[in-house]
């Protein structure tokens, strides 16, 4: 079975809510679209105060090369475009809008037959998803259509998919994988077709054995796709362990997996493209995982952006009693929010409810130079090292022990028998040496 | 015969009188050739300032600030916050040059959301770093340009001029310690720590609030923030305080210390300090004309 080469660690699964079928999420009152729900420059208002609009209607216009295009999820009347508490923890600039009934953008095809015809050649689809603001739905939330378009020089040989979903909890990626398979295909194909590329191949691990076999029956009758069973690892999702592990690449310090030929995207993104290309929908709602070991019922739901959290959250059976800490994202990658009104955005793929007793971090000791943070870095880096060095704020020996490759995963701290907040630290020295790279380049 | 004249011990003498006197010719051309002439100010300056290699003056340390006074041969511009002006002037006076008048600082922190004005909504586990708190979130209290009170300013403070309190969680400058070596205004991550004049008796008057937010949007995270009403603006009578981006700012170099603005503000966010307690009387009629 294939996996990446060094480091990874095995957290338990507890994925409660794989069994449960995807179901739509009802409209809640209000929503709030907030206008940085990618990476790159946010988004530039297009609505004022007071316009009505439909669903599926341009609100927000990317106008930077690295941005998307954001529209509303719902229909009814802007309330105000204001800054509320989003994800991130702090105020962000939002549109806020009270819906209204249903109403859709004409042009929208939403019936749910399956259209196997692409009828659109290249330019045509990168145009189409970036206008429909689709971005990476893995969690990184890059725009998609920047990612399609090859740079000059270079050539991509394989499109990846991936649908490892590597994270514990979360299940939205498998259930896709299930109930979209045929739009999938579809899906990937525009995307072939886009980088002109003739060879596909989706990455899943071998602990969703049943996705896996549908998605193989399925391939078999289209051109160029195959499936690979990987072996279950932490952080297999990430996009350069995902090539070491299908194609046995290895992507270079500070390069893009361009540069091996390979272009990568997730199964979220591949179904958003299915829809915006074949159905003219953009992107306005998304598969999110509801879990928790307390919660009444685990389950994967699909929301309209913009939801209050709170509503996906009443959804599953109201907020337990002895909840300690909600996160938004993985357990692993994710956040905490501190606001349970914080809108659903594009890059949100599960929230998690812990116990109280789930919650704590360990007791902070002593570190003994057990070295274990080194031998899961999927990296290669040395984190204790490194969190030294951003506790002495010395970004230039940070920089020399390649601090910006590390891509967050926090298997270190996930491993350290002493609870040191290695991967807290490692995003300090981060922070610190992205600000003295950026001031030498000015 | 004695051992002690034997032909090893005539060879070892003579051999190493021989490289002595040699290494002594090469020695003492390669000294005239390499010859490092040092100013002797340099260290008349050094051992005049501190010694505490706080950095204050903004150069590494006092050896550094020495060799740029006697560089520059001029005071111009120089300062040493711990020394004061009278070290300045003794270097002055040591070097044969004129001093300016140096004014006194101290750093003060503009945050006065404390536990119990700006109660946590949320409790936060993290790395107990103000710099990662800061990338994490706005804070327990919820205001994003509030102290996030892990104490990243205590630990920077070389001259045990600062304390957090445990009761309000915020940090506190000992008015006799700081030196005003701005190591905690480098340190602080929301530039919530100042340095402002240091007043006569110490006595100064600041907005304890660096929030720029609505009125409504600050007032609903904490009780004490400044929330750009303006009163305090119209109060002052030596055109110190300005209004922007819904905060009041003092300036330190108009303001007369007359104590006017404090008692209008609404949210007590005007806070002075070193002010003997006023007269029951004054207060009754500063509420009056608050109200």
């Amino acid at each position: 079975m294939k996996t990446f080469a060094i480091g990874g660690v095995h957290p338990p699964e507890n994925k409660l809510a794989e069994k449960q079928a995807i179901e739509a999420l009802p409209l809640p009152r209000t929503v709030a679209i907030p206008l940085s729900q990618h990476l790159g420059a946010p988004a530039v208002p297009v609505v004022a105060k007071g316009d009505k609009v439909q669903t599926g209607q341009l609100i927000a216009k990317g106008e930077a090369f690295i941005s998307a295009n954001i529209h509303a999820s719902v229909s009814g009347s802007v309330a105000k475009i204001d800054s509320i508490i989003d994800a991130s923890g702090y105020r962000k600039k939002a549109v806020i809008i009270n819906v209204e009934g249903d109403e859709w953008v004409e042009g929208i095809d939403r019936d749910e037959t399956l259209i196997k015809d692409i009828s659109m050649d290249a330019e045509e689809i990168i145009k189409r998803i970036h206008d429909h603001g689709i971005v990476g739905l893995g969690g990184a939330t890059f725009p998609s259509h920047v990612k399609l378009k090859v740079p000059k020089g270079k050539t991509a040989e394989y499109l990846i998919i991936n649908g490892v979903e590597c994270e514990p909890c979360l299940t939205s990626d498998h259930r896709l994988m299930l109930e979209k398979g045929e739009e999938l295909m579809v899906g990937i194909s525009i995307q072939m077709k886009a980088l002109g590329v003739d060879k596909a191949i989706i990455g899943v691990e071998n602990n969703k054995p049943d996705a896996i076999s549908h998605l193989k029956k399925l391939s078999s009758s289209w051109d160029g796709i195959s499936v690979e069973a990987l072996e279950v690892k932490y952080p297999q999702g990430a996009e350069k362990q995902l090539i070491k592990a299908v194609i046995g690449r290895e992507v270079p310090s500070g390069k893009l997996p361009i540069e091996v030929g390979c272009v990568v995207h997730n199964v979220g993104t591949a179904f958003a493209v299915y829809e915006a290309v074949q159905k003219n929908k953009p992107l306005i709602e998304r598969v999110v995982t509801v879990s928790g070991s307390s919660l009444k019922k685990p389950s994967n739901w699909m929301v309209r952006i913009g939801t209050p959290v709170q509503e996906l959250i009443d959804a599953a059976g109201g907020l337990p009693e002895d909840t300690g800490k909600v996160v938004n994202g993985g357990p692993m990658m994710g956040k905490a929010l501190n606001d349970l009104n914080a809108p659903v955005a594009k890059g949100t793929s599960g929230i998690l409810l812990f116990t109280n007793a789930e919650t704590p971090r360990p007791p902070l000791q002593n570190c003994m130079r057990c070295a274990k943070c080194l031998t899961v870095c999927p990296m290669g880096l040395e984190p204790y090292l490194l969190a030294i060095l951003a506790d002495k704020q010395r970004p230039d020996d940070c920089e020399e022990e390649r601090i910006m490759d590390c891509m967050e995963c926090g298997s270190c701290h996930y491993i350290c028998p002493s609870g040191r907040p290695l991967l807290d630290q490692v995003r300090v020295g981060k922070n610190m040496t992205g600000k003295m790279i950026r001031e030498r380049s000015n | 015969m004695s051992d002690l004249f034997n032909e090893v011990t005539v060879f070892s003498v003579i051999s190493l009188a021989a490289i002595g006197s040699v290494a002594a010719v090469v020695l003492f051309f390669v000294a005239q050739k390499f010859r490092v002439i040092e100013d002797p100010r340099i260290d008349v300056v050094e051992d005049l300032l501190p010694g505490a290699n706080c950095g204050g003056c903004g150069l590494a340390g006092c050896r550094a600030l020495a060799e740029a006074i006697v560089k520059k041969e001029s005071l111009e511009g120089f300062s040493c916050p711990p020394g004061g002006s009278e070290v300045m002037q003794e270097i002055a006076e040591a070097l044969g040059m004129e001093a300016g008048e140096q004014v006194p600082m101290i750093a003060v922190v503009r945050c006065n959301g404390s536990r119990e004005f700006a109660p946590p909504k949320v409790r936060y586990e993290g790395a107990m770093t103000c710099a990662f708190a800061h990338s994490l979130f706005a804070g327990e209290g919820g205001c994003p340009y509030g102290c996030l009170g892990c104490g990243d300013c205590v630990r920077a403070c070389d001259f045990e001029a600062m304390y957090m309190d445990e009761k309000t969680g915020l940090p506190v400058i000992l008015d006799d310690k700081c030196v005003a070596c701005q190591a905690c205004v480098k340190e602080c991550p929301r530039d919530i720590i100042e340095m402002r004049k240091k007043g006569k008796k110490d006595r100064r008057i600041f907005v304890s609030c660096i929030n720029e937010e609505k009125g409504g949007v600050a007032r609903k995270n904490c009780k004490v923030a400044c929330i750009g009403c303006g009163k305090c603006v119209k109060e002052c009578k030596f055109d110190a305080i300005t209004l922007e981006n819904n905060l009041a700012y003092i300036d330190y170099n108009k303001c007369t210390l007359c104590r006017k603005c404090p008692p209008v503000c609404p949210t007590n966010a005007i806070h002075e300090l070193n002010f003997p307690p006023r007269k029951p009387k004054a207060d009754k009629e500063k509420n009056q004309a608050g109200a």
